[in-house]
């Protein structure tokens, strides 16, 4: 046996004997552990889970051991991947720091900044939230205000954050900021982290029409920051958060691994489509095909990535086609249920009425948040297809 | 089992490009288009193309095939579909040469397929009669008398059937249309006496034929497979070549989309390139992604073509349906965003919409294949 197959074998005798059985079915959002310094558990199954895999420092498998993560190589940490899917083992936490701060961290912070946040990080102690996007800089990301003013050792921040999801439970936010208002655009904005405690950070959640709020306005009123707080050289943050942002598609997977809050839509339509007519069944049928051709493309590029193919074209469609399907999906089924799809919480309506209705709102910003659809397609239309600005 | 190419699908992709750019290009259709060619191919063309090996593609390893299967086949198709090169691969090849691989005799496919290999006989499948494709309900008539099978009915649409030294003739030995028993396929030689063949004149400047039977008869040596039972092989070859057809419009639809995308950028209107306008931007990155989709359903399709998997059905109706639909849609566009010159004849813009149309109705469109997609997965 080579050492990866000996490798395979150790972690799968090691995932069968410690993660619990309870914690090998599919998951739901309500049921996801959130790392973080008031991590709650739903049940002692979910606690021992959590903390087997932190204890064996795979939380973050990639990482350094000596910042506290497991220390596998790439072709370990994908073996690692493939037992957790085959064994059906759902992730002990999650957690947006490990998974977007982390790596940008490791390739930009100095040692103390390494030491200081890393081991934590990786211990699930520290809920992150990131602090991006301000009420006038949305898709034109790079207009942000939030001013940050040098005052000795420490940047005096003051403006507003929004959309800034779960900013309400989060320990600390990595941020961008506005260090030079003379420069230009990009070239004055500084990245750093805020610890969420400090006094004058106020938060506030955003009621959404689906009735629910996961996304928060953040409020900075002459927040005290040290400047060992900023990451990578001050002024520089826009390629720091360029860098973050490449990290998001990786993160975002582990969403769709785990089990996103999505809708096996032909199972929910079957009693609506019974007797529906070919219109209805075509119009399933045009649904069902758009999703299928979704995931073969997905098929295709994880093997051109492993064929080291150029990706960067096909790559750039995912974003757009995955938010739009899964929007027009609750559209669909919403109609298919005709007025039994209009109520999010009534008495008398199904419990998959109801989660259509609220799929159905929720999901209006999929096409919204992370990159609007129109900006996917400018991307598209000018880096892909090289067409003039 | 991957969706991307071999090296040897490569290379066969790469000299098919390079072939058809030479030999072939969007001017030899015109040219065939404007001599009023009745043939509708040019036969020196398809002997160099039998000289590299393409009709041998997908032939049965004792018949000389090439072993690149229906994914090397789908690279070659793409590549016929962006010059528009013709060709008679999909008749004689894909459909005759798979049914008669598929369910012929010994002495069938002794007799025809090094024929169809070397590029030495051309067959065409005489399948449609309504003005729609739909297999299960075939009318042309089958029976018994005396002896002999008799048969009496009508087809169109039949590819290539002007030029065909045989065809193969579906028809309805039993049950009612409608019923996929009951079908049987026979090899039907056109100087038979009681057939007629009509040549008929599409848009795309390439032909097919309008074939009548009056009572024709052939003996049991005509009947390919068993009687009444023909429908799942013929079903199992369509669906080969309905990924085939999607191949070539894929190549269709990205040389136009390709063709488009370098005109926006050469286009100079209000002072600027029109490329620079973000409404038409947008329309293109939009055929992008569905370029992009197609791509990877198409793959899917032709690797469970030569897996014989269980999903190869509802894959090519997926892939035919996405690319008789965006074939539309790109060459709609296509000419739309050309602006006046994109409906003059001397742009060749004109004879891609004019062959995706013609594709787009070859053996099922995307309302076909929608309703049989969605019949595939149990609704």
């Amino acid at each position: 046996m080579s050492g990866i197959d000996e490798f395979r074998a150790e972690v799968r005798r090691w995932l069968e004997a410690n993660c619990p059985a309870s914690m090998r079915t599919p998951i739901t959002n309500e049921e996801m552990v959130w790392g973080g310094s008031r991590v709650s558990f739903q049940n002692e199954d979910q606690r021992i889970w959590f903390e087997r895999m932190r204890d064996r420092g795979w939380f973050a498998p990639d990482w350094p051991s000596a910042c506290g993560g497991g220390g596998l190589g790439p072709r370990e940490q994908r073996v690692l991947e493939q037992e957790m899917l085959a064994l059906g083992c759902r992730l002990p936490q999650y957690n947006l720091g490990i998974w977007m701060l982390g790596p940008v961290l490791l390739e930009f912070g100095t040692a103390a900044q390494k030491s200081e946040h890393l081991p934590r990080m990786a211990r699930g102690e520290v809920r992150w939230c990131q602090g991006f996007s301000e009420p006038n800089a949305g898709s034109d990301l790079a207009s942000l205000r939030t001013a940050a003013v040098r005052d000795g050792d420490d940047f005096v921040v003051s403006g507003q954050k929004t959309w800034t999801s779960d900013g309400d439970k989060a320990d600390w936010m990595y941020a961008l900021v506005r260090t030079d208002p003379q420069a230009k655009k990009q070239q004055g904005i500084s990245f750093i982290m805020v610890d969420m405690k400090s006094p004058g950070v106020t938060v506030r959640p955003i009621e959404l029409i689906s009735g629910t709020s996961g996304f928060c306005e953040v409020f900075f009123d002459g927040v005290r920051v040290p400047a060992k707080n900023v990451v990578g050289d001050i002024n520089q943050g826009w390629g720091v958060a360029k860098r973050l942002l490449e990290h998001e598609r990786a993160a975002m997977s582990k969403f769709t691994e785990g089990g996103a809050p999505s809708l096996d839509a032909l199972v929910v339509a079957a009693p609506y489509l019974a007797g529906g007519g070919p219109v209805w069944r075509d119009r399933m049928a045009a649904a069902l095909m758009d999703q299928h051709a979704f995931s073969l493309t997905a098929r295709r590029l994880q093997e051109m990535a492993l064929a080291r193919e150029d990706v960067a074209g096909p790559g750039s469609i995912m974003k757009l086609v995955q938010s739009e399907q899964e929007s027009a999906k609750y559209e669909l089924l919403q109609q298919l249920m005709g007025h039994r799809g209009l109520s999010m919480e009534g008495e008398g309506f199904t419990a998959d009425e109801r989660a259509v209705c609220r799929l159905w709102l929720y999901t209006k910003s999929y096409t919204i948040a992370g990159g609007a659809s129109e900006i996917q397609l400018n991307l598209i239309a000018r880096r892909v297809l090289g067409l003039p600005a | 089992m991957t969706l991307l190419l071999d090296d040897e699908q490569r290379m066969l992709r790469d000299s098919a490009q390079q072939f058809l750019a030479t030999r072939s290009p969007v001017s030899a259709l015109r040219a065939l288009r404007d001599r009023g060619d009745e043939r509708g191919y040019d036969p020196e063309i398809w002997r160099e193309m039998a000289d590299l090996g393409w009709p041998a593609a997908v032939l049965p390893a004792e018949f000389g095939g090439l072993g690149v299967g229906y994914k090397g086949l789908g690279a070659v198709f793409e590549q016929v579909g962006r010059t528009l090169a013709a060709t008679p691969l999909l008749s004689t090849v894909v459909l005759a040469g798979g049914l008669l691989a598929e369910a012929g005799s010994a002495s069938q496919r002794d007799l025809w397929l090094p024929k169809i290999g070397a590029g030495e006989a051309l067959l065409a499948l005489a399948i449609d009669e309504a003005p729609r494709h739909d297999p299960t309900q075939v009318t042309l008539r089958a029976w018994r008398e005396a002896g002999h099978w008799r048969l009496d009915g009508q087809k169109e649409f039949v590819l290539d059937g002007h030029v065909a030294d045989r065809l193969i003739v579906v028809a309805r030995s039993a049950d009612a249309p409608g019923h996929r028993n009951g079908l049987s396929l026979f090899l039907v030689d056109p100087a038979a006496a009681g057939v007629q063949i009509e040549r008929t004149w599409l848009v795309d400047s390439r032909h097919a034929a309008r074939v009548r039977l009056a009572r024709v008869q052939l003996d049991d040596a005509a009947l390919i497979g068993a009687p009444d039972l023909a429908f799942d092989a013929l079903d199992c070859v369509l669906d080969r070549a309905r990924a085939c057809v999607a191949a070539e419009l894929l190549g269709v639809i990205t040389e136009a989309f390709g063709r488009t995308v370098s005109y926006l950028k050469e286009r100079v209107q209000f002072d600027v390139p029109i490329g620079s306008f973000q409404a038409l931007q947008h329309r293109a990155a939009r055929l992008y992604v569905e370029i992009e989709l197609l791509r990877s359903c198409l793959a899917a399709a032709l690797e469970a073509a030569d897996a014989g998997a269980d999903g190869a059905a509802a894959l090519a109706s997926l892939a035919k349906a996405r690319a008789s639909d965006l074939g539309e849609r790109t060459l709609n566009e296509a000419v739309q965003m050309h602006g006046g010159v994109g409906v003059t004849d001397v742009l060749d813009i004109g004879l891609f919409l004019k062959r995706a149309r013609v594709l787009q109705q070859a053996f099922g469109d995307g309302t076909f294949h929608r309703d049989r997609y969605a019949s595939l997965r149990g609704f």
